[in-house]
């Protein structure tokens, strides 16, 4: 580890997540409080790997019945139908719209699936403690949190379709179960994301702290 | 390094304050996969309890239906999906592969029936509209059977009757299917009270069944012994009474239908239970015909043609229907070398009783013969006649005939053998052959002669009055005509006397005027006589000044 690399846990010190003051550790306490605002200090995100797991797990659990259970109601004139996120897909697929048919695709089953499999890689490689290409892994952080909320796009189209087209008999839609789990699928990457602290991509797995 | 680099870069940097207080368990965190879990599971285990049973339904053609967006329906409720549609192996029949809603598993029995809803008009009934805008969705009717069934057969149109509505299935058996289909109404009084649900050929092929079924509550009108009749359009019929016209309205034109009614002396009696079997008639009066349980057969041979005779031709007895043909054969004769063509007749001994107005007490049968050799012995005998000039058709009647060569019946044929008198065609062509052998046997030539001669004599009469007139002509005439001019004359003579300016009248005129003056000179002398009557004696006085 060359001295650029020196960081505020080699020196002893912590700054407050509450306030960012700086905190001289004491060696051989575990818990410490910051003598400014009282909050509790870390070096580094309690648990966060586990944390990290708990939920991704969670997500991975929800991502199922977000596909597989339909996430639209459709009641119309002539008869209702329900849509999962896949047969919505396929529809556009077959009806020529391929174009729109590759967007919500890739917003709505790509994308999340992909930001789970990120993480679990990034979780995956701080616990067996790699330190080779850590910028890249770094980068692939700052990218998964960047598209989270990105991901609501299929809930937010859900939302917004049934909260407009309420016309009685002519045509109403309602969200269906998937809709509810693909939010808290979208919702717990991004919780998952904000446990893992990247901060651990760059220490071997002996110097994991606190 | 630690130690170090503490002391030289970082001198006034606070130390941090240790906490002695226990941290919570960080296990905590966990409780969110698990609670993931759980509703994960409890989705999935409500996914899989939900889900009912697949069926599968095969159709001719798989027309209006969508995997994945056709519904099944019972009362326009959704009650299923269609997952999918394929080919039986031979590719005779389309497969849908269908899966039902979890409660509905219980109505998929052995009688369970499931058709394609399409708009349809029948019956008089337009039904299905909604389908137009829809798309078609599969029916279902549920069975009343137990047994379980997960493979169906679809039906390709609507079944008329489903398992909802209340009433009472009959079955109808006739000869043919006449104009009738599933959908016919079937009429009590021209009531639509039902319909015939399905129609079907007999086994062997000699006749057909259809299965009816009459609404509640008209079903109770449907009793043991109530007929059925066939009430297709319009029915013409031309038989020995004459030409008839027979509708049941203007609906029945254009459907057809079968009617029904119980005859109107048997009100009493019980419900016909379902699944009854009743005999269909052709028409109403066939069917409402007192039924004849008790027939006596009869053979009987007519010397002429039988033409215009038919298998239920009537056979009465003054007008009133005593019997019918019931067949027409040809038999050869050996010993006489010729053709028979012998009648077979049904008798109803019923009715004859009734006639009688003995119905008290039932006959024993060698009463009944002892009685029809009695009435054989008093001249009964059996008549072909002519029904309707027009139509040609004949019947058999009964009369008596006291002059007729005594028969029997020979009891010993079976049937036995009825005597019979030629009918009225036969007797008239032997009038008129008697006609036409008096008129051969009358001395024509000797009428004729004789009319010639006295032909002759005329003639010479006539040619003597014609010399008669010629005479008078000739002598009387111009005498005649001399008078006719002196007549002439003398009217020539009065004329010119008594025209206005002859002498005559001028005289006469002269003469009346004279007249006339003295007619006045006489007046004034009256007057004067009235008013001086002494004038008569003394003279005229002057008038006073």
């Amino acid at each position: 580890m060359s001295d650029s690399d020196l960081t505020a846990s080699q020196l002893g010190l912590c700054t407050c997540h509450g306030c960012g003051g700086l905190s001289e550790l004491l060696p051989g306490v575990h818990e410490m409080r910051c003598r400014r605002c009282g909050a509790a200090l870390h070096l580094r995100k309690p648990n966060s790997i586990a944390r990290t797991w708990a939920f991704l797990i969670a997500s991975y659990i929800m991502y199922v019945p977000a596909n597989v259970l339909p996430i639209m109601k459709t009641g119309s004139l002539f008869g209702s139908q329900s849509d999962t996120i896949m047969s919505g897909v396929a529809y556009l697929w077959h009806s020529g719209s391929w174009h729109l048919a590759l967007v919500v695709f890739i917003a709505s089953v790509v994308v999340p699936l992909a930001k789970m499999l990120c993480l679990s890689f990034l979780a995956i490689s701080v616990q067996l403690g790699w330190t080779e290409r850590a910028l890249e892994r770094t980068k692939l952080y700052r990218v998964l949190e960047f598209v989270g909320p990105w991901s609501m796009l299929d809930v937010f189209v859900v939302t917004i379709l049934v909260a407009l087209v309420q016309l009685k008999s002519l045509a109403t839609i309602q969200p269906g179960p998937a809709a509810a789990a693909f939010g808290a699928v979208v919702v717990l990457t991004m919780f998952a994301a904000m446990a893992f602290d990247p901060r651990l991509l760059w220490e071997p797995k002996e110097a994991h702290h606190v | 390094m630690y130690e170090g680099s503490r002391g030289s870069v970082l001198e006034d940097v606070p130390s941090a304050v240790a906490v002695s207080k226990r941290r919570r368990s960080p296990q905590l965190v966990w409780l969110i996969p698990i609670i993931a879990a759980l509703i994960g599971g409890w989705l999935a285990v409500k996914t899989i309890l939900e889900k009912g049973p697949t069926i599968t339904i095969t159709f001719k053609t798989a027309e209006g239906l969508e995997a994945g967006k056709t519904k099944i329906k019972y009362k326009n409720i959704d009650i299923g999906d269609v997952r999918s549609i394929g080919f039986t192996e031979d590719l005779q029949r389309v497969v849908v592969t269908v899966e039902v809603h979890k409660g509905v598993e219980r109505h998929l029995v052995e009688d369970t029936r499931f058709w394609i809803a399409k708009p349809r008009i029948a019956g008089g009934q337009v039904s299905g509209i909604g389908t137009l805008f829809s798309g078609s969705y599969i029916e279902m009717d549920p069975g009343k059977s137990s047994v379980p069934r997960r493979e169906f057969e679809g039906l390709e149109v609507a079944p008329f009757v489903t398992g909802d509505v209340a009433g009472r299935q009959f079955i109808l058996q006739g000869k043919d299917l006449g104009s009738h289909e599933a959908g016919t109404p079937i009429l009590f009084r021209r009531l639509a009270v039902g319909k015939v649900a399905s129609q079907e050929l007999k086994q062997d092929g000699s006749g057909v069944t259809l299965k009816i079924f009459v609404e509640s509550p008209y079903d109770r009108f449907v009793t043991a012994n109530t007929r059925f009749w066939d009430v297709s359009g319009i029915d013409i019929s031309a038989d020995a009474s004459g030409l008839k016209v027979n509708t049941e309205g203007l609906f029945s034109i254009l459907l057809g239908g079968i009617a029904f009614e119980a005859p109107a002396d048997s009100a009493a009696l019980p419900e016909a239970d379902a699944d009854t079997v009743f005999p269909i008639f052709p028409d109403r009066e066939a069917a409402l015909k007192q039924p004849d349980r008790e027939t006596l057969m009869f053979t009987m041979y007519f010397d002429e043609s039988l033409r215009g005779l038919t298998v239920g031709s009537p056979v009465e007895v003054n007008s009133v229907t005593l019997g019918e043909v019931k067949g027409i054969k040809v038999e050869f004769d050996d010993q006489r070398k010729q053709f028979l063509f012998p009648v077979d007749v049904a008798l109803y001994p019923g009715r004859m009783r009734a006639m009688m107005r003995q119905a008290a007490a039932e006959p024993t049968p060698a009463e009944q013969k002892a009685r029809l050799d009695a009435l054989i012995t008093s001249g009964l005998r059996a008549q072909l006649k002519t029904g309707s000039l027009l139509t040609g058709q004949m019947y058999i009647s009964m009369n008596f005939f006291p002059k007729a060569s005594p028969a029997k019946i020979d009891w010993t044929k079976n049937p036995p053998v009825f005597p019979t008198e030629p009918g009225t065609l036969v007797e008239l062509q032997a009038t008129l052959m008697n006609i036409s052998k008096k008129i051969e046997s009358m001395p024509l030539q000797q009428i004729g002669e004789n009319l010639r001669v006295a032909l002759q004599s005329l003639n010479r009469t006539l040619m003597g009055m014609e010399q008669a007139v010629k005479r008078m002509d000739k002598d009387v005439a111009p005498a005649a005509k001399a008078a006719l001019e002196d007549a002439r004359r003398l009217l020539g003579t009065a004329d010119k006397t008594l025209a206005s300016d002859a002498p005559l009248q001028q005289d006469l005129r002269n003469s009346l005027r004279d007249l006339s003056k003295a007619a006045q000179s006489l007046r004034q002398l009256t007057e004067l006589l009235e008013r001086q009557p002494e004038s008569l004696i003394q003279g005229k006085k002057e008038t006073k000044r």
